[in-house]
């Protein structure tokens, strides 16, 4: 039965190995549901994995994500794999890689901070580790460790 | 060569500079010196204009860098608190800057917010100079602490430099702790454990090749070094007042105190000082608070002198 649960998809992307309960944040970090946006998306939380006993998973179905898009996301889900599905097999595999800068998806935590006024920037960030991620704002060098709770 | 190396630069973050760089603004501060008394003339910045953006009153640092733009032969113009400038029309710091930047050849920038600095240079025209951004950095009072220690004591890195206060909010000591790692200059850190220096920030001027101790209690350490850098504890961090009066009394230097000090040690203080420097030590051979705030402006000489390209 638990195949059911979550359905294989004909073509689009399938994101996999996020961690358990981050689901949501992965969407957000892609900007998912879009306006004008069709695809089908789903996001099945704690799903039973023999890896990681639980994980989440993100399927966006008619649609292959673009990978530097994708790679945003290993900021939360720094382990999540990307798979690509085309007729219900996957055509591409891939790990999500961290930039080595970030701008725009994470506020800084520094209520203090000049991007957290009303100026014309982005905020952005320097990426000091990868795994565990960790960022640096590029404005006023505040260190983010939490960078779930500072997503925008 | 490092003076190709400020010209058309911005001067945001001391980490901004090199080793280097900063052995030759100290050099190039030497020799405006005479000029920063009035007993020499310069004129090599004339027709050069500076602008002062002044975010938040700090009439000490616009003045000397005011006075060194003048010293130079060049002018200034500004504002001195932002109720005199468009942001009290809820103008943002990136068009002020954008407009201000078309005026001058260089400008100064003193804001409340950590970054503005950083911020100002991605829209400015011409190089920045950061005067202090919120709890950031104020590199040149760092310049101008690492000139004094040279001036009064000789090589930096072969100081005992005794950093005393609040070392966790401290902006002041954070950038300076970081200008000696450069030197490799031997650090005590005094401060009561709730305003001690953060962990990693330590560890990092270790890394950087510092040789750092901890200490709570300043008569412990008094007769051994050679520079005693005393930062202001600010009230407003203490939630109980009592706390902050136990704290605040610790760190007083006096003449009794610094009886025990080396006789060539000397006294520094950012300033302004709320009680931490008991005035009786003002007439002493280690008072040498007021002469680094002279030094503030040969320091600025050289840095807006070597950023503006114009010679020495």
């Amino acid at each position: 039965m638990r195949e059911l649960k979550v359905q294989p998809i004909r073509n689009g992307t399938v994101i996999d190995h996020i961690a358990p309960g981050m689901a949501l944040k992965v969407l957000h970090v892609l900007r998912i549901p879009q306006e004008g946006m069709t695809s089908t998306v789903t996001a099945a939380i704690n799903v039973p994995s023999k890896e990681m006993g639980r994980k989440d998973i993100v399927k966006v179905e008619d649609r292959e994500l673009d990978p530097h898009e994708v790679d945003k996301i290993s900021l939360i889900a720094p382990r999540a794999s990307i798979n690509i599905i085309r007729e219900y097999e996957v055509a591409e595999k891939h790990l999500v890689h961290l930039p080595d800068m970030v701008e725009g998806i994470v506020r800084c935590s520094n209520p203090n901070c000049i991007t957290n006024q009303a100026e014309p920037v982005l905020s952005a960030f320097k990426v000091t580790s990868k795994d565990p991620p960790r960022l640096q704002c590029g404005y006023c060098d505040r260190l983010i460790t939490d960078i779930a709770a500072q997503l925008r | 060569m490092a003076q190709q190396g400020l010209r058309g630069k911005s001067l945001v973050h001391i980490q901004d500079l090199s080793l280097p760089d900063i052995e030759h603004v100290l050099d190039v501060a030497d020799k405006m010196v005479p000029a920063a008394e009035g007993k020499q003339r310069v004129t090599s910045a004339q027709g050069r204009l500076l602008a002062t953006l002044f975010f938040e009153p700090s009439t000490r640092t616009r003045l000397s860098f005011e006075a060194a733009m003048a010293r130079l032969g060049g002018q200034s113009l500004g504002f001195s608190e932002p109720k005199t400038s468009s942001a009290a029309k809820g103008e943002t710091l990136a068009d002020t800057v954008r407009v201000t930047s078309q005026y001058a050849d260089v400008i100064v920038v003193r804001h409340p917010q950590e970054g503005a600095a950083r911020l100002a240079q991605r829209f400015s025209r011409v190089p920045v100079i950061n005067a202090g951004d919120g709890a950031g950095q104020h590199p040149t009072q760092t310049l101008l602490d690492l000139f004094t220690i040279r001036r009064e004591k000789g090589p930096i890195g072969q100081q005992r430099v005794a950093l005393v206060g609040d070392l966790k909010y401290g902006r002041t000591v954070h950038s300076l702790a970081q200008g000696l790692a450069r030197f490799g200059t031997e650090m005590v850190l005094v401060a009561p454990p709730t305003l001690q220096m953060p962990r990693d920030q330590v560890e990092d001027l270790k890394h950087a090749g510092a040789r750092v101790t901890l200490a709570t209690r300043l008569e412990e350490v008094v007769g051994s070094a050679d520079v005693l850098y005393v930062t202001r504890i600010q009230k407003e961090r203490f939630p109980d007042l009592e706390e902050y009066r136990k704290v605040a009394g610790t760190y007083t230097v006096d003449a009794e105190l610094l009886a025990q000090a080396k006789r060539s040690a000397i006294v520094l203080h950012p300033l302004p000082r709320v009680g931490e420097i008991d005035p009786e030590v003002d007439s002493t051979q280690h008072a040498k608070y007021f002469q680094q705030a002279f030094y503030g402006v040969p320091v600025r000489m050289a840095i807006l002198s070597l950023i503006l390209g114009l010679g020495e």
